[in-house]
């Protein structure tokens, strides 16, 4: 962490250009302000969840600027997306928001749908759905331990969480081949039909899940050190939260009914009965209650569909794996992430590349409210309000 | 009561303290080079092509029609097609790289593949003195038989062999009608 004091009376006689605003020594409402103190937090800070950076300029312990500077993970996803064939870009999305590849598989995939008019098999409809709460559970695990993490539990609740999702990864493993980077939604379907016994093994993951959540809630919800760093932390109202399209968790915390799966009801999900759970004050308590409550949702969901899953083709026979060249046009595809909304934006000239290639990122639509929440708060802080936006810095650089 | 939150924390703690030495199922180490946990069946890592027979350069199911070469996301592929002396094609790669630190395991030569000649390994102990060269197989290190991918993918391997078996059927069976020819496309003339 670099500091660099920053007396705005010398600043001000010319020198260096600078490119942070200088602020006066009055604060607006006529408070006096000491020496301003601007840190780089970042990009090697560990709670930044990545290569992401903060030029935060503070008065003594008290954010008065906060600069966010992403890049560094920059990877041009989107133009090499248009320089390989649609089917190339699959493995590229696991990469997006690598905790979640099959939901950004699923989001692709249905853009790509959309695009060349393809119909997805009931079955394959099924395990997607399955795929993707599961990836729900575990990306809302983990955030909770790293959150708790940045709030100085160190190890603890975050081993718990992984311990979880060991065993999601686990089934992930038997079913696409690898923990992480699946890869396996195909246009029109998905890759491999499920193993033997894979059904039996997953029922019986989200049949002991809720005696983890509430282990987890004993160990944390009404924990006073956490109540005392989360609540009133961080606050972001309704309507800024619309203005600013956040979506997501982020926004139902802030008390916005607003949840894809029901707007949109895309795949199946019109035929399941979940509820959606929203936040009142829009704190970081409430983005922490507002994920634990989904995962049991999820559940629900989950439990539903394993039980109704049907037999039957995964994948559209239709569809051609090699030299797929969708019509020309345009298509939108969207889906509820577990960080938000995360859409996909395909425009085809009927080659078998597509000619524009566009990401909308859950994670960097919501990283652009940062500053507002962390205004007035404390350094400490800034890295709880973080941690609550849920990043990953492979989906805000691409 | 204040307090009382971080007594049920504590309480927790303890409980799966005791629980990580006593319960069976949580006692889960596996002290890795001697012991090993058992594959997955669908578990992939690095590509490898396979080979009918006992002869790995003849028995070599590529025809070198560098569909995967095309299709690689990263790139990691290069194929050379073999020719004669005078420069006919012989359905057979002269050259066959797979730049194994490049590749990125997504499986997309095996699914393109109209010869089922690509398949996923699932070695992962590849570590090397060297990461330039080392990493970099030919086709001499990327052959394996074909009771091998049976070995690691007995369920695919078994459908993969069922599918050849009946192509080969439909094609001895109809011999005068050669028009109707099997989907794929063939390699590239000259």
């Amino acid at each position: 962490m670099s500091t660099s004091v920053l007396k705005p009376d010398i600043a001000e006689g010319g020198g260096a250009a600078r490119n942070y605003e200088v602020l006066p020594k009055l604060s607006p409402t006529g408070e006096m302000q000491g020496d301003l103190l601007e840190v780089s937090m970042g990009p090697q800070h560990p709670s930044t969840h990545g290569v992401f950076r903060m030029d935060v300029v503070l008065d003594g312990e008290t954010i008065v600027k906060l600069k966010p500077v992403f890049g560094y993970l920059h990877r041009n996803h989107e133009k090499i997306g248009e320089n390989t064939t649609y089917l190339a870009s699959m493995p590229y999305t696991d990469r997006l928001d690598y905790f979640c590849s099959l939901t950004n598989n699923w989001a692709y995939a249905l853009s790509v749908e959309k695009l060349g008019g393809i119909q997805v098999p009931e079955r394959a409809e099924y395990i997607r759905v399955i795929t993707a709460e599961l990836t729900r559970l575990v990306n809302h695990t983990c955030l909770a331990g790293f959150l708790l993490m940045d709030m100085g539990a160190l190890g603890t609740p975050l081993m718990y969480a992984f311990r979880e999702r060991e065993k999601i990864l686990d089934l992930f493993e038997a079913l696409t081949g690898a923990r992480m980077m699946c890869n396996y939604m195909r246009f029109g379907g998905c890759r491999v039909d499920l193993p033997k016994g894979w059904l039996d093994q997953a029922r019986q993951v989200v049949d002991e899940y809720p005696a983890f959540l509430d282990e987890f809630e004993n160990l944390l919800t009404t924990n006073e050190i956490l109540l005392a760093r989360t609540q009133g932390v961080g606050t972001l109202s309704k309507e800024l939260a619309i203005n600013a399209s956040i979506s997501g968790p982020m926004l139902r915390a802030s008390g916005v009914n607003y949840d894809i799966r029901k707007v949109d009801k895309y795949g199946i999900y019109d035929r399941f009965d979940f509820r959606i759970p929203l936040g009142e004050h829009g704190d970081v308590y409430d983005r922490y209650m507002v994920r634990i409550l989904e995962m049991r949702e999820s559940l629900k969901i989950l439990q539903k569909a394993l039980k109704d899953i049907p037999e039957g083709p995964i994948i559209d026979p239709k569809t051609k794996l090699r030299n797929f060249r969708p019509k020309a046009g345009e298509a939108y595809g969207r889906i509820e992430a577990p960080k938000g909304e995360l859409g996909f934006y395909v425009i085809s000239d009927g080659s078998a590349n597509p000619y524009r290639y566009r990401v909308r990122p859950p994670s960097l639509i919501n990283l652009t409210i940062l500053e507002d929440m962390c205004i007035g708060q404390t350094v400490a802080d800034v890295v709880v309000i973080l941690g609550s936006v849920d990043i990953v810095l492979g989906e805000v650089d691409r | 009561m204040i307090g009382k939150g971080i007594a049920k924390g504590f309480i927790e703690t303890a409980r799966n303290f005791v629980g990580s030495y006593t319960e069976e199922s949580r006692l889960v180490t596996v002290e890795y080079p001697e012991e090993r946990l058992p594959q997955k069946e669908n578990a992939r890592n690095f590509p490898f092509l396979v080979y009918d027979g006992e002869d790995a350069e003849k028995g070599l199911r590529c025809v070198a029609c560098k569909i995967c070469e095309k299709d690689c996301p990263p790139q990691c592929i290069y194929i050379v097609l073999e020719r004669d002396e005078k420069g006919r094609p012989q359905k057979h790669p002269k050259v066959f790289d797979i730049d194994v630190s490049v590749c990125m395991s997504c499986q997309i030569c095996v699914e393109v593949c109209p010869f089922e000649a690509i398949k996923m390994d699932t070695e992962f102990e590849l570590s090397q003195t060297d990461r330039f060269d080392g990493l970099l197989l030919d086709k001499h290190q990327l052959a394996k038989s074909n009771e091998y991918y049976h070995k690691l993918h007995p369920t695919e391997a078994a459908a993969v062999d069922a599918n050849l078996a009946a192509e080969k059927a439909k094609k001895a069976a109809p011999p005068a009608p050669s028009t109707a020819a099997p989907p794929q496309p063939a390699p590239a003339k000259t």
